[in-house]
């Protein structure tokens, strides 16, 4: 009787994070439900003990069922039939199951069908739900999509739309094309206004587009004829049940079988406009990707979840020499860091999830009242934020659950590299992970940004200046003296690489560096504070400040001796 | 079209997953040491009724309990997956009786509880294993019964098609309302609590947990759903001589404690014919078959 949640002991730790209180107090506009909906709290507690027991539901159905058709779901996959993409049957099930559980919409609003969670448990159960199946994930997650329904479409868009996902109408978000993959700004899929109709029309291909048979379908198109960027985009909503789109195929993949990614054809479908033309790009799909990327950040900590304990049992298990081979050093270390990781991944996570929730409910709250001038400066604080670690986490979680799965058929050696084992599996399912949502290498680009600006370096000092009160105060404080240095060490970096011009090939070519010398401080910092509160994370702590001081020694010895001129031998042994 | 419901459900000792402390010295069990849970055939029962109401969205779903107060769980776990509300039915007097007893003082609350279609219950509870009180209660009702119901085959309104399990195969059958259906364990599992319906019925309680736990009664003027019925014997008309002791012709003379020990040890080559022969033998000295 598995249950991912009541088994979670550090999701536990960050549901219960001081700043919860705060956050679902703003959710819940001072509890003003209560009365209206029958199933509305009427304070903290009671919407605590809520997410409890709902995080509790979403922990036994992922254990009981996601996780025992994962490898069915995987050898099965999708295929088309008359037009449509048809589920592996396991997959049928998983959706089933979790809708006439009633938790889909977690984080919508009630007048909508919706839990009106906060985003913490919303990315809560995306964590759990991946570490049941990583591929079912997808199909699980891209309710994101009435997220930005519901900020930026009309009400006559909201009131049709939102109240079908918790029905278990499924989403798509139709960005990617044959020509426009990392730059979107290329899109070409035509979108024009149908005047006899009072619709739009959407005319093109699509590609890569995960979950591609959806029921509601956010498709990013060129409205404006003439234009080639991104300023000539507009966002729209497709409804299935209208017709116009052709399924061309669905991609044979690595890993996340049970995920389809379909290649579509639009023929006159007809969709309405989301907000404002020309805002499709640069407003409405980026606030759909950080979401995404938070998405992808949630997924791959539950891989990594699902594959340390896989490898923990297997290693408990096996035995050779007499022993179970946990027993050997180099396996226990390769298990202790998987730890580490996860953890460290975890708690960037939730730290993340809480920076969304503070600036997405005031942002909110600002469509209901005006603001007073303090609570926009916390909107904007939390935005920028959230703005800076969204990059950081998808970078590191998405690279460590590689690491992991890699690490996991390594603990199980030959045994591992059979089919036998979920082992191979999650490490087919982790490869996209670094992909899909913006590359790692994107991830940077987006994440550079906060090294030049300095917003990283300030995080860190106002983590360093946070007072440690647990009862391992002492032992942290000799962990933040080693991390001191290092924050030095990132400064001289920093400065170093600004020095050949932020737009220098020099400083594109190091900033992946720089950045995970901010990340590696992050995360040791992330860790220390929640081991001032709970001994559990202690160990992952000390791993993590130790892997720091390692990893960033590394990149400062690169970067200290690097020359603008060695960017000549990478273009000599990349010349054709 | 709208059906009216009743399940019979209890609380029992997870005999399932029995410790080293699960019986007593005395040879009873030991209830402290064994968590209670949900009797799993009731569930499967639950799933038929839930099942029906799927069809039939107008059915009303009642859980009845015999148990100590704290069964009021019970009656929560079934709000959350779906039924409509619940009575447990508790009293000193019925503590010590059999199925005879049992049955007679279900078969009194189904009566209080109006009007019905159908009672449901599961085919025996983990901790008697007797099958009894759900044949008894319909013969003291003086309605048909279905007993091993694996499926349900239709429903419409007035006749019930359910597909029986029985040893050596299956039998559908057909009955009219009001019937008494016990459910078999080869039936639908229950489905999984409804999130929304967790929320809202999370702080139902009973009269005797608002006397435990100090919680105010006036709530359920504002919101009815969150009562949790509870009937005495008294409540339920039931004769004192008929319940509890009294009423219980069953007496336990002794109960032993049997340990199954190993006796003889059989290597056989595996050869087709030799295992033709151990299967033969396992038949003929009636271990399977």
């Amino acid at each position: 009787m598995a249950n991912f949640f009541d088994d979670n002991k550090g999701l536990q730790f960050q549901l219960n994070n001081p700043m919860m209180k705060e956050i679902i107090r703003l959710k819940e506009r001072d509890y003003a439900d209560y009365g209206k909906y029958d199933y509305a709290p009427k304070d903290f507690e009671d919407a605590m003990d809520s997410y409890k027991r709902v995080l509790s539901l979403i922990g036994e159905i992922t254990g009981e069922v996601l996780a025992n058709n994962a490898e069915s779901v995987d050898n099965q996959g999708v295929r088309i039939e008359d037009n449509a993409i048809i589920y592996a049957d396991g997959t049928k099930e998983n959706h089933k199951v979790l809708t006439d559980a009633g938790v889909y919409g977690l984080s919508l609003p009630r007048q909508y069908g919706g839990l009106n969670f906060s985003y913490v448990p919303y990315v809560m159960a995306a964590e759990i739900v991946s570490h049941g199946d990583c591929g079912f994930a997808n199909i699980w997650g891209l309710q994101d999509c009435a997220e930005t329904i519901y900020e930026f479409a009309n009400d006559e868009i909201k009131d049709k739309y939102l109240p079908m996902i918790n029905q278990g109408y499924t989403c798509s978000m139709d960005l990617t094309e044959p020509d426009a993959g990392s730059d979107l700004q290329s899109v070409r899929l035509k979108a024009t206004f149908d005047e006899a109709n009072n619709c739009w029309r959407l005319n093109g291909v699509k590609r890569f587009i995960t979950n591609g048979d959806a029921d509601i379908k956010l498709v990013l198109a060129r409205s404006e004829e003439g234009t080639t960027d991104g300023r000539g985009l507009s966002y729209f909503v497709y409804d299935r049940r209208d017709g116009g789109v052709t399924i061309r195929r669905t991609e044979n993949k690595l890993g996340i079988h049970g995920s389809p990614t379909g290649e579509l054809v639009f023929n006159n479908a007809p969709a309405q406009l989301v907000g404002e033309r020309k805002l499709g790009l640069i407003k409405y799909v980026m606030s759909l990707m950080n979401g995404a990327r938070l998405g992808v950040g949630a997924q791959s900590v539950g891989l990594s979840e699902a594959a340390y304990r896989e490898a923990l049992q297997y290693a408990n298990e096996r035995e050779q020499f007499g022993k179970p081979i946990i027993h050997f050093q180099q396996v226990r270390e390769m298990l202790a860091k998987m730890r580490a990781k996860t953890d460290a991944t975890r708690a960037l996570l939730y730290e993340t999830a809480r920076c969304v929730d503070m600036y997405k409910v005031y942002e909110a709250i600002s469509k209901e009242r005006k603001l007073e001038p303090e609570e926009r400066q916390i909107l904007k604080q939390y935005t920028r934020l959230a703005d800076m670690l969204t990059p950081m986490l998808k970078l590191f979680s998405s690279e460590y659950a590689n690491q992991n799965t890699y690490d996991c058929i390594q603990v199980y050696g030959g045994s591992g590299f059979m089919k036998d084992y979920p082992c191979e599996r999650m490490y087919r399912d982790a490869r996209i992970l670094t992909i899909y949502e913006g590359t790692s290498q994107l991830q940077v680009v987006a994440a550079i940004r906060g090294v030049v600006s300095g917003g990283y370096l300030n995080r860190i000092k106002e983590y360093e200046q946070v007072s440690l009160t647990g009862e391992n105060a002492n032992a942290l404080q000799e962990l933040r003296n080693i991390l001191l240095p290092l924050r030095e060490d990132f400064e001289k970096c920093v400065e170093r690489i600004n020095a050949f011009g932020s737009t220098s090939a020099a400083h594109e070519f190091n900033s992946r560096r720089l950045v995970e010398i901010a990340g590696y401080l992050v995360m040791a910092h992330l860790l220390i504070l929640d081991s001032d509160r709970d001994s559990q994370f202690l160990a992952s702590a000390r791993l993590m400040t130790k892997m720091a001081q390692e990893k960033i020694a590394e990149r400062k010895a690169f970067i200290m001796n690097f020359e603008e001129k060695d960017l000549e031998d990478y273009l000599t042994l990349t010349a054709e | 079209m709208s059906l009216k419901i009743v399940v019979l459900a209890k609380q029992v000792p997870d005999t399932r997953n029995v410790g080293k402390d699960a019986m007593t010295p005395e040879g009873t069990v030991n209830r402290q040491a064994l968590p209670a849970i949900f009797n799993p055939e009731d569930l499967n029962a639950l799933e038929m009724a839930l099942e029906i109401k799927d069809r039939v969205p107008d059915t009303e779903i009642t859980i009845l309990t015999m148990g100590p107060s704290r069964a009021a769980e019970i009656i929560r776990d079934s709000m959350f997956r779906g039924a409509d509300n619940g009575v447990v039915l508790s009293d000193r007097k019925l503590g010590g009786s059999d199925t005879l007893a049992t049955s007679y003082a279900i078969s009194q609350a189904v009566k209080k509880t109006g009007k019905f279609d159908i009672v449901f219950g599961g085919r025996q509870a983990i901790d008697g294993d007797t099958a009894q009180v759900g044949p008894q209660t319909a013969e003291k009702l003086e309605i048909p019964q279905i007993t091993y119901a694996e499926e349900l085959v239709n429903v419409d309104e007035n006749i019930i098609t359910i597909k029986r399990r029985l040893e050596r195969g299956v039998e559908v059958v057909k009955a009219q309302f009001p019937v008494l259906i016990t459910v078999h364990s080869s039936a639908k599992p229950c489905r999984f609590y409804n999130a929304k319906r967790v929320m809202k019925y999370k702080h139902a309680f009973s009269k005797s947990e608002a006397e435990a736990n100090n919680l105010d009664t006036n709530i359920w003027n504002q919101f009815p759903y969150l009562k949790i019925e509870e009937w005495n014997a008294a409540d339920v008309e039931a004769e004192d001589n008929r319940i509890g002791l009294t009423g219980s012709p069953t007496k336990v003379k002794k109960i032993d404690n049997v340990v199954l020990t190993q006796k003889e040890n059989m290597t056989i080559e595996p050869t087709d014919e030799n295992l033709d022969n151990l299967v033969k033998n396992l038949i003929d000295t009636h271990i399977i078959g």
